[in-house]
């Protein structure tokens, strides 16, 4: 353990200057330290994608990656990003609008209904693919167990995510 | 969530150092899962949150080795996906590592922290009953350098513990295992999987050549104030084979140890029946499995 002394500037503000890594792009903004992360996309950069559902951690619908590990945008306060690399729905497509194989996956497979909870599947499915590329029923379902579909579109979701997997175009 | 100041001290001394003149004011955020929860439904009011993120001097608060002892230090910042996957944990403590994958989903195993989990004090966590039959330790950082608890004297009541408002838990050590150790963790979750336990247990086995049980440890947690110890249970097994009849006979004794409220997950009579039913599948599940390292 360091017993090093602080920093002389570490001292408590109400807004923090962030700096961050937003879908391929860097972003730099001062915010309220207590502002949530899927506020700060929501309202103040008008990424609308990522959506707001129970606020609490169980729906899955605000999944996002940070580092590329699939997290949850209404249980992160503004400041566990500072230097972090942040990955949206709207990062996923290509500069031409070309979309990843799960995107693909998702629209070819019956992977949505209503559609809120798909951006959020969708992030679920890239971080575990990128983890396992070739996961099993069981593996998609355990890892999707925090996204829910309130249409109960699952056996959609389990068969998109699965062609995500075998699409040889997969980079 | 209501404003709040916010500091990242970055160094385990800053964080006392701030917590100290904070007096009971400030609050530790680390993955956010159980704070930005509380903060955001006004349960708590924080006038000032301490980051912890594992950057800097802090990084070495999050990551998992092996010590001295053959034991395994885990850093306070490890987070439970972490645990979950690290190999270490998987060939040592794959009831550890099993416990660690139950928790919630992916997406909050990768904010959740194990200091965290310990510190928060949700007798719902069903890592604790896992910590508790291993007799692991905690080590606490405070203004008067470091000290170290066990898991057990940990957690007062729900979300209560014994640390003090100036210190910080840093670590979590697991002492070496016996080969002869049979070790299972078992959870019931009728609902769903990412939901918290109806009752988890963790039982710990051990026998000598005979098969007579030398020594028995058995915990559980979402069915009192705090995980807990069953006593009385353990001792009724000590001295004789671990067979159907004795896990049986064991299993009922679990009802002195535990407490359980009436809540969504069902009745207090209702818990107490599935923590017999449940102690006594943890524990045939320990007595049948073959290696040191069960699960």
């Amino acid at each position: 353990m360091t017993w090093m002394r602080p920093p002389a500037d570490a001292h408590p503000t109400d807004t923090v200057d962030l700096r961050f890594v937003l879908n391929g792009r860097p972003v730099t903004r001062s915010v309220p330290a207590a502002r949530r992360l899927v506020d700060l996309l929501r309202e103040d950069l008008g990424l609308t994608g990522t959506k707001l559902g129970c606020g609490i951690g169980v729906c899955g619908l605000c999944s996002v990656l940070v580092d590329g590990a699939v997290m949850t945008a209404c249980l992160l306060p503004v400041t566990a990003i500072a230097d972090a690399t942040v990955l949206t729905i709207e990062g996923l497509a290509g500069p031409d609008g070309e979309l990843t194989a799960v995107q693909r996956a998702f629209t070819e497979h019956g992977g949505f209904q209503c559609g809120i909870c798909t951006p959020g599947q969708v992030m679920a499915a890239t971080a575990l693919l990128a983890e396992d590329p070739h996961p099993d029923e069981g593996s998609i379902r355990d890892f999707l167990v925090g996204n829910l579909c309130r249409c109960t579109g699952y056996a959609g979701i389990v068969a998109s995510v699965e062609a995500a997997a075998a699409d040889e175009r997969r980079s | 969530m209501k404003p709040y100041a916010y500091v990242e001290p970055g160094t385990v001394s800053g964080v006392i150092e701030v917590l100290v003149g904070h007096a009971g004011r400030a609050h530790l955020l680390a993955g956010g899962t159980a704070l930005v929860v509380l903060l955001q439904q006004g349960f708590v009011e924080a006038d000032l949150v301490v980051g912890l993120r594992p950057r800097g001097a802090l990084a070495e608060l999050a990551g998992i080795r092996r010590e001295a002892d053959g034991g395994l230090h885990l850093g306070a910042l490890t987070t439970i996906r972490a645990v979950e996957r690290d190999p270490r944990v998987q060939a040592a403590l794959p009831a550890l590592a099993q416990a660690a994958a139950r928790v919630a989903s992916p997406r909050i195993r990768n904010q959740a922290t194990l200091g965290g989990l310990l510190a928060h004090a949700d007798p719902a966590a069903d890592i604790t009953p896992v910590l508790l039959v291993l007799d692991a330790t905690v080590e606490v950082a405070g203004p008067a350098g470091a000290r170290r608890l066990a898991v057990a004297d940990l957690a007062r009541d729900v979300f209560e513990t014994v640390l003090g408002t100036d210190e910080l838990l840093v670590g979590v050590h697991v002492p070496p295992v016996a080969p002869s150790a049979r070790i299972a963790s078992v959870a019931f979750r009728p609902r769903t999987s990412e939901d918290y336990a109806t009752v988890s247990v963790a039982v710990r086995l051990d026998r000598d050549a005979g098969g007579t049980v030398t020594e028995a440890r058995i915990a559980l947690g979402s069915v009192a104030g705090t995980a807990v110890r069953a006593r009385a249970a353990e001792a009724a097994l000590i001295g004789g084979q671990a067979d159907a009849t004795a896990i049986e006979a064991a299993s009922r004794l679990v009802d002195e140890a535990i407490s359980p409220d009436d809540d969504t997950r069902g009745s207090a009579a209702y818990k107490g029946r599935m923590a017999r039913v449940w102690t006594a599948r943890a524990l045939a599940q320990a007595a049948a499995s073959r290696d040191g390292l069960a699960a």
